[in-house]
């Protein structure tokens, strides 16, 4: 039995690899993608464009200016002195913020009220808006502390302490490096997948396939190694990357990241053989694998929280996969974890692998007959 | 030599249309696929924290501590839950039962009314840096809410020394719906404009039905026209569903005026679909265009295109890169037309980037399909 599987194995194998378009596919893209993803997919801002309206020209109003010129998310593109010159400027985008400091400002500060600002900001982004937001205000409690300290306005009662935990400085990259292991791995493996058994159903080598002496579980393993082995060098390709080449911590250990790696593959390709063999023909496994890889990378987390989907889809998420490896991978690499506190994320994906290959080796059978 | 030229065309058009209509597969792409993933992604897709889930551990509960933590309650993006150690807490946020900390020491009351500036610990999970920071966000108001409650409880004004009046032009509630679902219409058009082409031209190829295509007397300008003509209106048909989609059910503003959504949306689906032609000539092969279509057209529109991902902010040379994905050019417009109205500074240099890439793509499909019956 076991060297049937193998035989099986090596066609398999041999059937993705010999043709050069389809190896080119497996290798060059997701090499290309990593660097590209790692380095594009980004939230931390950088010289974000931003004007300067500054209708006071003064000693406080230049020490604000140049406090908000040496933050590394800013940068000035334009200095500019009337009301009408801030909508083209918003409109078209050559700023994306305009800082606006009222006519009293020193006069207000001095006397010892609040000195006003404005800052308008293109919310066509919310999320940029909203971090751009952030960092002006702390840009302006910062000059508030210094002021109060110098022309020795009262303290206030309590300051904040505010410290990240795993990730002390906050760069997204540590978050999304880690995403893309499960974001390549799930498409490599499941186009490995999903098209094998439409192929052969398609130029009618499957039902030759049925009539030897394999058995469903046989073809099923047979089906199912290449998955393994083609996904397994890919996320290990891609951790390995992410440590040395992206500088991403890796502060777990390898079993419990490899467990859950080896859990992931088994969902995913659970799902692609079953996808292959719902199919009658390339195209229909090809849509099928569409429909399901689409959604299941935009409900995983990877770039927008689950946390903030209404219930109903968060119910949605729980047969995804993705999710639960998100979670892994990501814990394992930032926060260290344990195999024994990743339980709650390894078997869901166990029992979705489990079901979607059960139904996979049923769908194999029921064509026969 | 006009009318043979016409009357070849309608045969072709009509050769292709009841492909469509027999199949209904690529029927299926066009509608169902832009509903379904609207639907799913419009509510699905959100960068705005609510209720996060908070511990709050108060060493030593008192009046000042309550009217600390008191914000909290109030607040609509947290849900506060008590811990009586920080080692508690901590053991959650490591579960994953809450994102941040706020951890109020013993001294905590003691210090604020002696020496000012009493530290108020907050630790926030880290893990998700974008989630984290707009926390801190939150955090920060809450804090500055209770100094000015504080400050006039004690019958003083607080003065903080300088007073940000911030305005957020186009989207004042600063809603991520309103920016996501422009963005995801651009990703969701991309994916069925270069499936509709890709995967049915591939099956012509390798069914050998194209070749025979290509003896008839049409030329290939007309082959292309006419698989071009049945799926770029099957595309407008789903975008209008999305535009609609997005207008009625996601209450997105439409500033701008429709025809130049319209206009936008043509120039994008022929680069769509010009793309899908591409890869299905040189590749030939369902199998390997599938591949191709699914690794450059969703992937790139999702992370490239400035969808959710900021394009200023990318380094020098992705940012290059960014240049030959045709979903960014139209998620710039999308964005802009949605919810600014028509800036033609904006709008202009991007259609024509568009156009231009429309043309490339059609060119070089034109090119290879010549070659290959050599």
């Amino acid at each position: 039995m076991l060297h049937r599987v193998f035989a099986l194995v090596v066609k398999e194998l041999l059937a993705v690899l010999k043709d050069v378009k389809s190896r080119m596919v497996l290798v060059g893209p997701p090499i290309i993608q990593l660097v590209v993803f790692g380095y594009a997919a980004n939230y931390d801002l950088n010289h974000v464009p931003f004007a300067v309206y500054n209708e006071d020209p003064s000693q406080p109003s230049r020490e604000l200016v140049a406090r908000f010129e040496g933050a590394p998310a800013f940068q000035e593109v334009a200095r500019i002195h009337s009301d009408a010159e801030v909508g083209p400027l918003i409109d078209r985008r050559q700023a994306l913020m305009v800082l606006h400091i009222d006519r009293r400002f020193s006069r207000d500060l001095l006397r010892g009220s609040a000195g006003h600002v404005q800052l308008i900001l293109d919310g066509r982004n919310s999320n940029t808006a909203l971090l751009l937001m952030g960092y002006a205000n702390t840009i302006l409690s910062d000059f508030d502390t210094w002021w109060s300290e110098r022309h020795g306005g009262p303290k206030p009662p309590a300051t904040l302490d505010i410290r990240a935990r795993f990730n002390e400085n906050l760069e997204s990259r540590w978050f999304i490096v880690p995403g893309i292991v499960a974001l390549l791995t799930q498409v490599v493996t499941l186009l490995v997948t999903a098209l094998s058994v439409a192929r052969e159903r398609e130029n009618g080598t499957f039902d030759q396939l049925l009539v030897t002496p394999m058995r469903p579980i046989d073809i099923l393993l047979g089906k199912s190694i290449p998955g393994f082995l083609i996904g397994s060098v890919e996320a290990t390709f891609i951790i390995t990357a992410g440590v040395l080449w992206f500088g991403v911590p890796l502060r777990g250990g390898f079993v419990a990241l490899y467990l859950g790696l080896f859990l992931f593959l088994l969902s995913v390709i659970g799902v692609g053989l079953m996808v292959s063999s719902l199919s009658v023909t390339q195209q229909q496994a090809l849509l099928g694998t569409f429909l399901f890889m689409v959604p299941s990378i935009i409900l995983s987390g990877f770039a927008t929280p689950i946390a903030n989907m209404p219930p109903m889809v968060q119910y949605l998420t729980y047969v995804n996969p993705m999710r639960y490896f998100l979670i892994v991978v990501r814990s394992v690499f930032l926060e260290g974890s344990s195999t024994r506190s990743l339980v709650p994320q390894y078997w869901p994906m166990m029992i979705i692998g489990f079901v979607t290959l059960a139904m996979a080796g049923w769908l194999f059978r029921r064509r026969l007959y | 030599m006009n009318r043979a030229l016409i009357m070849r065309l309608r045969g072709l058009l009509r050769k292709e249309s009841l492909q469509i209509l027999r199949d209904p597969s690529s029927i299926a792409i066009a509608f169902v696929m832009p509903v379904v993933l609207l639907l799913i992604f419009g509510y699905g897709v959100s960068l705005d924290a609510k209720r996060v889930p908070l511990a709050l551990v108060v060493e030593q509960p008192n009046r000042d501590t309550a009217s600390f933590t008191a914000g909290f309650f109030q607040s609509p993006y947290f849900v506060p839950v008590r811990f009586s150690t920080v080692q508690e807490a901590d053991a959650a946020m490591r579960a994953r039962l809450v994102d941040g900390i706020v951890w109020l020491r013993s001294d905590f009351s003691r210090r604020m009314l002696s020496e000012g500036n009493a530290p108020i610990g907050l630790i926030v999970n880290g893990v998700d840096a974008n989630n984290a920071r707009l926390v801190e966000g939150y955090l920060q108001q809450v804090w500055a809410d209770w100094l000015a409650k504080f400050a006039a409880s004690q019958g003083l004004t607080l003065n903080m020394p300088v007073q940000a009046d911030v305005r957020v032009w186009f989207n004042p509630a600063v809603a991520s719906t309103d920016f996501l679902v422009p963005g995801l219409i651009a990703v969701i058009m991309t994916l069925t404009g270069a499936l509709l082409t890709a995967m049915v031209v591939a099956r012509e190829w390798e069914r050998g039905t194209m070749e025979s295509l290509l003896v008839t007397p049409a030329s290939i300008h007309e082959i292309i026209l006419s698989k071009l003509v049945p799926y770029f209106m099957l595309g407008m048909g789903g975008m209008i569903l999305s535009v609609a989609m997005a207008v009625w059910l996601f209450e997105v503003p439409l500033r701008g005026s429709l025809w130049l959504l319209m206009a936008s949306s043509s120039a994008f689906l022929l680069c769509a679909l010009g793309m899908g032609l591409l890869i299905s000539t040189v590749s030939k092969n369902q199998f390997v265009a599938g591949q191709i279509a699914i690794i450059v057209t969703f992937l790139p529109a999702f992370i490239l295109s400035g969808f959710v991902f900021d394009i200023r902010s990318m380094p020098a040379a992705i940012r290059l890169i960014t240049h030959i994905v045709a979903a960014r050019y139209f998620v710039t417009i999308l964005q802009s037309v949605f919810l600014a109205g028509n800036v033609w500074p904006v709008v202009l240099p991007n259609i024509f980037a568009l156009i231009l890439m429309a043309a490339i793509f059609l060119g070089l499909a034109r090119h290879s399909a010549r070659k290959s019956l050599e």
